[in-house]
């Protein structure tokens, strides 16, 4: 077994897992805070990437501002999604079940829309200059766009964890994922706070996604396995648990570069396993500290 | 003869709140008691203990003398304890009839039949009409149950819980949000279902027209505990219990 | 009244069947058979979901596994074991998904909600990948050709008769469940599932049950499909194939039996209308269903329902709930 092997899978993991976490992370935001199950996540994932495209690769934006315009410009389209439509049926009996159909039909249109306006050629984007190369460390090569990746996820996750714990506003969004009207009766306006949130969840997911836009190529429909993976990050580490859907994206990303090294071919089983495996056995989640059953 | 219900010393707390504090009472079979005590004093949390919706932290619950405690609702309702709930309970998209029918085909264990109508099940509809009637709720079984009036539902909630032939009965605030001459019509109503299913009944009310109508056995809860545990006269001149009425009701 | 709906339904239930009785003999051309065959087979398919989603209050995006299952156990058996199977490989199929929505069931019972919905989303799309991935088995992406129905079924017109015989009597039997105790027990389940404990009853194995059986009938659709087309392919495991059977219960209204029915009807006739004209049928589809989702939540069946109701009992508060899945 090849030190250096083991390494570079170590990071291509890592990456992996970073990305997942960042885009989990827009997932469960929006669940925790808003009780709002964003189904077409993944649709702002690649939104995030085609806006990438269109501005690095085509208008030659710098790359670093492209990412955050890409966020920014999905986040919009997000904010807009649920002020227009998704707010229409809060409140309703059997909401789950419409904010899936009513999201379900954004990735129809979105997948569609994106074919119309860029084809349905793949598409690709260079990474930004200067990040093309590697660090070497004698036998190690790291890609340094990994690298970059890496910590830019870093510095997402201690941010967001500081926001969350130690601001008001984070604190607010705690806690209304209890209870909307008890939140209203608090004097915090609702339905503009869950816009906002709406807004930068799927912010965080199109940036995620023109993120890994230089990794792989950018295609219509790559948002059900994005729905998936996130899926898996939540069965592993916990919905309500933001350490642990970082140990799980962790989890998820290492299995799956080393099964992508072993058996490519199957690769994609194995994190499926991994999650049947702890739905059998701790549904609650890997991380999440046994819940006492309740006999 | 051995207590229908009896509580030792049962405990439960949320967080650093004590919500049932040492409880211990005895019940003893076709005794009609009732449990009061302001607002927020942990009376339903209490019966939640009992019909096994809560784990307590601590103490004992025993019907007729075996343990219950960890068992699961569904076992708890086949020893024979019913319940209503403090907002009815009820199925709403469906009728009345159907509301208790479906309890009585239950008891029958007729619900995995898949291909005759719910209608031919003659004996469970006849069991339904018939405790619907008792409930002076027969004209109203074709409606759905949430057209009813609120008392009504909560009429419904009480037969549901009677289907299954219990024989201790736990009704949370049966006469909440009704008017002073339904409040009347109920306390005759559960009085004489007491009578004619011979049940032992616990129930939490608010209007004291009923507990000092037709209670035998009052106990009184505040944060908690146990604060006084007596006759009808015996409460009404307890001084402790006045000021916890008095003082902190809202 | 009971009595005189009972009678309007027979009615109804008689036209549909001559109706489609008479398609064979009225069509102009074997397109609008064919399409008429798409029509039952997916009603089927669609009234099955429902039963999950509708009745029991479970909204499983997976169920396209167990069509897939239906219409691969034909496929398989006749490419790898010879044409003689392939009316053995229908119960085979229809065993198979049993056995595997009984074991899944077990693991996707334990969560509920949209967790649920993703769960059952995630096997199926595990079942298609692995299809999609093995091209030495199935064929791949490319699919199972030349799957031909034996003897006289492989008349396109004894097969059409022969599908409508079986989409009647599931059906049937479905409506038959509704109606049911069990039916009855299973809408309590989605109304109040404590109460449902409190009357000594299982949530869950309620629940096992018509994920067990609606698995089955899905099953049963993707065998019938497999004739229809002459072939399979692994898009009968992708997630729009589950995704068409929702959006079609809520074009027709998830709160009545058949409603999904003429969802499936309406959604095929639109897609073979639109789709003709632009490849950009997604974009309609998805802005009609949201329309629906918004305006029109009861969906079709259920608005006309609401809509008869009123015209006739003016000043009578239209029902607010209705989760009653009804005629």
């Amino acid at each position: 077994m090849d030190f250096s092997f083991i390494v570079t899978q170590l990071i291509s993991g890592f990456t992996m897992a970073t990305l997942l976490f960042l885009v989990a992370s827009g997932l469960t935001l929006i669940f925790g805070v808003g009780n709002i199950f964003n189904f077409a996540h993944g649709s702002f994932y690649m939104i995030g990437a085609y806006f990438g495209y269109q501005l690095v690769s085509v208008w030659k934006v710098n790359f670093w501002i492209a990412l955050v315009a890409a966020g920014a410009g999905a986040g919009l389209v997000g904010a807009a999604a649920e002020f227009l439509f998704l707010r229409r049926i809060y409140g309703r009996a059997q909401e789950g079940g419409f904010q899936i159909l009513l999201t379900y039909c954004l990735i129809l249109i979105f997948d569609d829309l994106v074919k119309l306006i860029w084809g349905t050629e793949y598409k690709s984007i260079s990474k930004p200059s200067g990040f093309d190369g590697a660090l070497r460390w004698g036998d190690l090569s790291i890609p340094t766009y990994n690298f970059a990746i890496i910590v830019i996820g870093l510095v997402v996750v201690i941010a967001a964890w500081w926001i969350l714990s130690r601001t008001r506003s984070g604190r607010i969004a705690r806690a209304s994922a209890v209870d909307r009207e008890m939140l209203g009766s608090l004097g915090v306006n609702v339905p503009l706070t869950l816009t906002i949130v709406f807004g930068l969840a799927t912010a965080l997911g199109g940036m995620t996604g023109a993120l890994a836009a230089p990794l792989r190529s950018v295609t219509p429909g790559a948002g059900i396995e994005v729905i998936i993976d996130s899926l898996i990050v939540v069965v592993l580490g916990g919905m309500s648990n933001f350490w642990g859907a970082w140990l799980g994206a962790v989890l998820l990303g290492e299995v799956n570069a080393f099964a992508v090294a072993y058996v490519p071919e199957w690769a994609t089983l194995f994190s499926y396993l991994v999650m049947v495996v702890t739905l059998i056995f701790k549904p609650e989640g890997l991380f999440a500290p046994t819940r006492l059953r309740k006999v | 003869m051995k207590p229908m219900l009896r509580l030792e010393a049962l405990k439960k707390s949320f967080g650093g709140l004590r919500v049932t504090d040492e409880v211990s009472f005895e019940i003893q079979p076709q005794e009609i008691a009732a449990i009061i005590g302001p607002n927020g004093a942990g009376k339903t949390t209490l019966f939640n203990q009992i019909t096994g919706h809560l784990a307590p932290d601590g103490g004992q619950v025993f019907l007729q003398g075996q343990d219950i405690v960890g068992l699961t609702p569904q076992a708890i309702v086949k020893r024979g304890v019913g319940r209503s709930f403090q907002i009815a309970s009820i199925f709403p998209d469906e009728t009345a009839l159907d509301n208790v029918r479906v309890a009585c085909m239950s008891k029958l264990n007729q619900t995995r039949h898949l291909w005759r109508p719910v209608e031919q099940f003659n004996q469970a509809t006849e069991q339904a009409h018939a405790i619907l009637q008792s409930l002076g709720l027969e004209r109203q079984a074709d409606r759905m149950a949430y057209e009813l009036a609120h008392g009504d539902q909560k009429l419904l909630d009480i037969g549901i819980a009677l289907v299954l032939e219990p024989k201790l009965l736990l009704l949370d605030e049966p006469t909440a949000g009704m008017s002073p001459e339904e409040r009347q019509l109920t306390r005759q109503l559960i009085k004489a279902l007491w009578a004619q299913y011979r049940l032992t009944l616990i129930f939490i009310e608010h209007d004291m027209d009923m507990v000092f109508g037709i209670a035998e056995r009052i106990m009184v809860l505040n944060h908690g505990a146990l604060i006084a545990d007596g006759t009808p006269d015996q409460i009404r001149s307890n001084k402790e219990v006045i000021t916890a009425y008095l003082g902190e009701e809202a | 009244m009971v009595g005189s709906s009972k009678y309007k339904f027979g009615l109804l239930w008689s036209i549909g069947l001559v109706a489609f009785a008479l398609v064979p003999v009225l069509m102009t051309s074997r397109y609008q058979m064919n399409l008429a065959n798409h029509i039952l087979i997916w009603g089927l398919f669609a009234v099955s979901f429902n039963m999950l989603w509708g009745v029991t209050g479970m909204l499983s995006f997976g169920q396209a596994l167990y069509f897939g299952i239906g219409a691969y156990s034909i496929g398989l058996f006749v490419t790898h074991a010879g044409k003689a199977w392939y009316l053995a490989a229908i119960p085979i199929g229809l065993v198979t998904a049993a056995v595997l929505s009984f074991l899944l069931g077990l693991l996707v019972i334990r969560v509920s909600g949209v967790y649920f919905t993703m769960l059952t989303l995630a096997f199926a799309q595990l079942a298609w990948q692995v299809t999609f991935k093995w091209y030495d088995f199935t064929g791949g992406d490319d699919g199972i050709q030349g799957i031909i129905p034996p003897g006289i079924l492989s008349n396109k017109m004894v097969y059409y008769y022969f599908v409508l015989a079986i989409v009647f009597l599931s059906v049937w039997f479905l409506k038959r469940l509704a109606y049911s105790p069990f039916g009855l027990i299973l809408r309590c389940v989605q109304q109040n599932p404590n109460r449902v404990r409190f009357i000594g009853r299982s949530v869950k194995m309620n629940q096992l049950r018509i994920y067990v059986i609606s698995s089955v009938f899905a099953a049963l659709a993707g065998a019938l499909m497999a004739g229809v087309d002459n072939s399979i392919h692994t898009d009968m495991f992708f997630w729009t194939t589950s995704g068409e059977v929702i959006l079609m219960s809520v074009l027709g209204g998830i709160n009545q039996f058949f409603g999904p029915f003429i969802g499936a009807l309406i959604l095929i006739l639109l897609e073979d209308l639109i789709g003709a004209k632009t490849q950009f049928w997604p974009i309609f589809l998805g802005t009609i269903i949201m329309i629906f989702v918004i305006v029109f939540p009861k969906g079709v069946v259920g608005e006309i329902r609401h809509l008869s109701h009123r015209w006739r009992t003016p000043g009578e508060a239209g029902g607010r709930h209705e989760t009653h899945a009804s005629a």
